[in-house]
Order: C-alpha cells, then structure tokens, then sequence
C-alpha cells in the first residue's frame, strides 16, 4: 500500500553517471528553473534562514544600543531603520516563506500527490516573493532621494500615515518598503491559491477530508486566511502607490484623507496574519507531538474545529491593535470580546495537545523538547495576549514594552520553537541525514535560557512605563539593568542560533543516514526514500485511516477499525 | 469481526475530486473580492468628504454600456456550452460577441473618464472623490482589460482551430474570471451610480 519499493527508480536513467561530475552552472540552471514542489519548498527555506540571519543580526544591533543608558552606538536614524527592517524582513521575508517552504515541501507528499496542483505557479510565486526581499534590501544601497543615497525604509513595519507621505518620507525608501511588500503579497496569494486547490484536489484514494493530516488541515485553513487578509494589505500598498506617485488623496490629512483608515486596512491585514503565521506551527505540533508520544492525536474532530473557528473570530479582532487610537465604547466592548473569544478555540488545542502527552510513551528528542517549550510558552503568550486585550489595561500599556514583549513571546516563544522542533524533524526527510541530538540539546537548552532571559524580562521595563521605539533613554528611569539583562539574552539566543546553523551544515556532510522513516511515524512522507526521488512516490498510495503507516505497519490492529 | 488478519484493501468506491482550475479560480477570485471590498469601504468611507471640486453628482448612469457589460456574461456562457457541444463555430461566433460587447464597456468608461477628466475638471488629485472613484473604477476597468486581453487570445485560438472540445474546462475557468468581472460591476455600478449618486 504505502511503503514503495523504489531503489532502482530513484534516479533517472543516465543522470547516475554525469551526477558526480556536474558543474556548478548546470546545477544553478536546475535550481532557477525547477517547477518541483521540493526544490521550491528547499529553496523557500533556505532564502528564509538568510533573512533569519539579516534579520536577527539588526535585532542584536537594536539591543546593543539599547544596553545602556544614552548610548549612542548607532545613530537615531539607524535605529529607526533598524527596527523597520527587522520587523518587515522578519514578518514577510522569513515568517511566511519558511512556513510556506515546509508546506510546499511536506503537503504533496502528505497527501500522496506528484506535485503540487500548479508547479509554475508555484515557482512565480517564490520568485516574485524572493524578487520583493531583493528589492526591500537594495533600498541600502539604491533608495536615493532627497535623503541622500542609501537610505532604508524608516517608517517602522506598519507605516502609520501620513508618515508614509511624500511630504515626510521624500526620496525612495518607502517606495522600496511598499513595493517589496506588494510583491511578496502576490507571491504569498498565488501559493495560497496551489495550497488550497492542492489539497481539494490532488489528494489519493482514500485520503478524504477528515482523513487528511492535521498539518495539511491547518495549511488549508492558512491558505484560506491569507485571500482575506493579504488582500486587504496588497489593496492598501496599491492605495499608498496611488498616493505617492499620482498624488491622489487616500491617506493624505490635509485633504480629508484620513490615517485612522490606513491603521485600520494595516490591521485588518496585521491580526490575522498572526494566524496565519502561528495556524501552520500548530500544524507541525499536530504532527510532531503525537509521534513522540507514540499516541494518536486526541480528539483530530475538535482540532479541525478549532482551527476553523481561530480562522473566522481572527477576522474579527483587528481593532485591539487601535485601542489607544480612541474608539467608541461599543467598539472597545466589541473587540476586547472577540480578542477573548478567539481564546476559547486556542485552548481547545492546547487542552488536546496536553490530553496526547497524557499516559504517552514520551520521547524526549530535540525535536519533541521544542515542542513542548512551544506548549508552555504559547499559553503564557495567549495569557499576556487576554491581558492586552482588555481595553483599559491597553490604554496604560499599549505601545509599550509589555506588548513587544507579548508578541515576542508568540513569534519567538511558539513560532519559532517550533520551526526548530520541525527542523529536527522534517530534517532527516528533506536531506536524508538525522541532525545531531547532542547538539540538538544544547541548541534547545542555551535558547530556551536566552529566550527566557530576554523575553520574560522584557515585559517589566514595559509595566515601568519604557515606550517601545524609543532610540535611548535616561539612566534615572531604573530600565538599565532590565535592559542589559535582555540584551545578554539575545547574546545566548545568538549563539544557539549559531550551534543550530553549525549543526545543520555539519549533519548534512556527516550526520548519520536517516533511512526513510526514522521516527516510526505513519503519515504518508515516511514513506518514500529520504530524501524522496523526483516524483514522491512510485505507485499512487491508498489510505484507509488517518495513520496509513500505521495500518501498514500493524495490520492486525489498523486504524480503520476504529475511525 | 473476523480474526484473520486484515490487508488493507484498495478502495472500490470511484475517486472524483474537483478540477483544480476551477479551485484555483474560486480562490484567486475570492482573494480579489477582498481587494474590491477595500477600495469599496474606502469609497463610501470617504462619500461625501470631499474639501473642493466635483461632488458625485456629476456622474451620468451608464446604462448601456452596463447592459452591454451584463449580456457578455451570457454570451461566454453560451460559447462554453456551445464548445462542450463541439459547435465550434458557434463558438468563435460567442466568443467574439463577448469580447465586443466588453469592449464597447471599456469604451464608455474611456469615454465618461474623458467628459470627467476635460468637461468637469476631475482627475485623481482634485479631491477625495477623484481619488476614491477613479481608483475604484480604474480597478474593475483594469479588470476588463485583463479579460478582454483573455478573451481575445482564446477567440484567435478558436478561429485558427486550435479550441477543441478538450479545452472546455480551460474555457470554464475563464468563464468564471468574466462572470466575476460582471459580478463585481453590478456593486460597484449600484455603490457608485445608484446609492453614492
């Protein structure tokens, strides 16, 4: 049924003999023009963990300079260039291309299909979105204006109006911004639009919808978030071209325009994309938490549900980012209760995740450690996010350190943990070597200090009063040895960061051999050969349960007996 | 329940999933919904805001050219039924019915922008209202262009034989992008002809 014999089909004929000795240009020409689900997925992967290092690498000059009281190691200016680009580069050029390269990468096989439904598109959309990263970074060397050459976007990541106005941003460096965001916009709808009609149909026999992988059900539930919210900020970018090239009027003050509607379209944009971000981390903790606690996931009806319903109330919630702007009173009751409602589903998930550990045969590898840190600070992230979003308690600490802090604890806390949880997983399965658990352990160990250091002490500057933004500050306002202690913290995430990239480049080389399926795991990508050969399986697979490897592996007790 | 041991069987009942063009199109359309919708808000958002210039009530009713614009999602039904029958030239003969009648569309908005732009003073930049409607409009006008541009194409194909019955899915996916182009025109002519006047 599933497991393929494939050994003497793994490699076309005659690439076996020219593969030693291929030069560098051939290789190049392979990778511009492939249309292969796989290659694309390496390759939105590996675009994202160097805008990982960019990114990460301007987060540390952030902390650097705000280590000490009226420190001046980078200029005002930089440092408003700085925080725009981290937040941009990290949202649109690492966030959604890494988390759309594990989904271009593992739905096709997920689901037992060749490919996915539109290759082309699927290499456009890459190309389109890596072009809009190229573009947001050579602002630093061709963003010339009045301003002078060389100058990055420094409007922060949401552009307020009318700061994004000709009169106040001359010269090109928000051209750059709007135009790298709108073009990673059309990137990111064309790979929603192959996610979702790869899943509706290019599934194999038997995988019906409610037999689907939760990972896939979450990337399809994403894929469907990202029309309605992507959309709405692709049609703003557009409004903001308008502005500033036709001088039309849309966000200008001093012709009615208003900037209360550009906060709006951003966030109508900006909360759902939260989601979308963290909807597919909860589908690798779908998958990932179960195998390593040799248990079926509990309760698969009422994760589907939940993540349906976190996909609708998060079309609903986008105006707690605007408390402070000044609401109506019913706004205010209306968004403070949405943002508590979208609790409910995100607690069903938890409580499912915790009822799969329980009585399970655990085993603590790198990968399963991450997930469990994402477990336990995802809720602490969620009980911050009910805190904020409680209108009076916002209005004493929206824009302040507390909410950097709270947003770091879901991007960082959960999301990011659980890449490096699905890292360790996926790993051996895309290059076919297991990354090493003994650096696996220490690369867990020294972030989860590192993020704790940084992330937990962050909110108290935040409860004293520190605005977030702010370029430096006095040595009386009692924020420095808070200060200092969090940029420590970003050292040792640093340097965990380091030992995990360390790690990756050494197991590719000299890891030992996977096998195909080293986590005795039972979704259909355990398969075929790590890595798989170009057409993902031999024969199309058949699947009568929600655990084909299962079934294949204990066919006295398979699953569908009990489904 | 029997004890011998059960191999999974494959599964006799047949497999049919949806076509993926028809998918993808839905979702594509679905994402533009949401780009109409903003520039939508926007408008009536900023209705009657207007600091100088032209006010709304300039605007003429394009009553023909939006029932030319209607018809046209007739006539593209009829040339895919027509080609899933293999009627091909009936279907050439539709297609370019669709494609005239688009055109005729495309020529009025030319037109009531020229009188607008020349007659009444109103550009992009006048005011809030130059600024929402002409983006607005512009958005579905570049809408029908990028149809008409389609169509065009598929009515070259269909006149040197190269549209065959085996292409009447692909013509089906069309059909829906020049269904919603009419869709759309229907809320946008009653927001901004019939409600905003």
């Amino acid at each position: 049924m599933a497991t393929q014999a494939t050994p003497n089909l793994s490699q076309p004929a005659g690439s076996e003999h020219t593969a030693p000795r291929r030069i560098w240009v051939e290789v190049l020409h392979d990778w511009v023009t492939t249309v292969d689900h796989k290659k694309i997925g390496l390759m939105y992967i590996g675009y994202a963990l160097v805008f990982l290092v960019i990114a990460g690498f301007e987060a540390l000059l952030m902390r650097v300079q705000l280590s000490l009281p009226n420190n001046h190691f980078v200029s005002p200016q930089v440092f408003n260039q700085l925080f725009t680009m981290h937040g941009t580069t990290m949202v649109f050029f690492v966030g959604m291309p890494i988390l759309f390269g594990f989904g271009n990468y593992l739905i096709p096989l997920m689901i037992g299909a060749r490919d996915m439904a539109f290759p082309r598109l699927n290499a456009f959309s890459f190309w389109i979105s890596a072009f809009g990263g190229l573009l947001l970074y050579f602002s630093y060397l061709g963003a010339s204006g009045l301003s002078g050459a060389g100058s990055a976007p420094d409007v922060g990541w949401w552009a307020y109006a009318p700061l994004t106005a000709r009169a106040f941003s001359p010269g090109h460096s928000t051209d750059y911004w709007t135009l790298a965001i709108l073009l990673s916009g059309i990137g990111t709808i064309g790979t929603a639009v192959n996610i979702v009609a790869t899943t509706i149909c290019m599934r194999c026999p038997g995988m019906k919808l409610n037999r689907m992988p939760l990972l896939v059900w979450l990337y399809l539930v994403m894929s469907c978030l990202v029309f309605v919210t992507i959309s709405p900020l692709t049609a703003a970018q557009i409004m903001l071209m308008l502005d500033r090239y036709l001088g039309s009027h849309f966000f200008d003050t001093q012709a009615g325009g208003s900037a209360v509607l550009w906060m709006h379209f951003f966030w109508i944009f900006g909360h759902p994309e939260v989601y979308v971000l963290v909807l597919p981390a909860f589908g690798f903790a779908n998958e990932i938490i179960p195998v390593f606690s040799r248990k079926a996931i509990f309760g698969y009806p009422a994760m589907v549900a939940a993540s349906v319903g976190i996909g609708f109330i998060s079309l609903s919630v986008w105006a707690h980012h605007m408390f402070t702007v000044g609401m109506t009173s019913g706004a205010n009751t209306f968004f403070t209760l949405a943002t508590m409602a979208i609790s409910v589903p995100t607690g069903i998930k938890i409580f499912n995740w915790l009822a799969t550990l329980w009585g399970g045969k655990i085993h603590f590898t790198a990968s399963m450690m991450f997930a469990i840190g994402f477990l336990f600070q995802f809720l602490i992230a969620g009980l911050t996010g009910i805190m904020l979003s409680v209108a009076p308690f916002d209005w004493q600490l929206g824009g302040s350190y507390f909410v950097v802090a709270h947003f770091h604890y879901v991007l960082v806390g959960a999301i990011l943990f659980m890449l490096f949880s699905a890292f360790y997983y996926w790993f051996p399965k895309m290059s076919g070597r297991m990354l090493s658990e003994k650096l696996g352990k220490w690369h867990f160990w020294l972030f989860l200090i590192g993020f704790h250091v940084t992330f937990d002490l962050m909110h108290i500057p935040g409860l004293e009063g520190m605005p977030r933004r702010i370029y430096t500050y006095e040595a009386d306002r009692g924020w420095m040895m808070w200060n200092m202690a969090i940029s420590c913290g970003a050292v040792i995430q640093t340097v965990a960061t380091l030992l995990f990239v360390y790690n990756m480049i050494w197991s590719y080389f000299k890891g030992p051999v996977a096998g195909p399926d080293p986590w005795d795991a039972w979704t259909l990508e355990w398969s075929t050969t790590s890595p798989p050969p170009q057409y993902n399986f031999a024969e199309t697979p058949t699947v009568e349960s929600r655990r084909p490897l299962w079934d294949l592996k204990h066919p006295l007790d398979p699953d569908s007996h009990y489904e | 329940m029997s004890t011998a041991a059960v191999i999974p069987h494959t599964t006799t009942e047949p497999w049919v999933l949806p076509a993926r063009g028809i998918v993808g199109m839905a979702c594509l359309i679905t994402a533009e919904s949401a780009i109409f919708i903003i520039f939508i808000v926007a408008y009536l958002y900023y209705l009657g805001k207007s600091i100088t210039g032209p006010t709304p009530s300039i605007l003429e009713i394009p009553i023909f050219t939006s029932i030319c614009l209607f018809s046209s999602s007739a006539t593209v039904h009829f040339a895919v039924s027509a080609l899933h029958a293999g009627r091909r030239a009936a279907t050439s003969l539709w297609l370019a019915a669709t494609v005239l009648l688009g055109g005729i569309f495309l020529g009025g908005t030319a037109h009531e922008w020229y009188q607008l732009i020349y007659r009444d003073g109103l550009t992009i930049r006048t005011n809030l209202f130059g600024t929402t409607f002409y983006s607005l409009v512009g958005l579905h006008a570049s809408h029908v262009i990028v149809g008409l541009i389609m169509l065009s194409l598929t009515l070259i194909f269909s006149l040197t034989g190269h549209l065959t019955e085996k292409h009447t899915g692909r013509l089906e996916v069309l059909s829906l992008y020049w269904h919603f182009v009419d869709a759309v025109w229907v809320v946008v002519f009653t927001v901004v002809y019939l409600l905003g006047r």
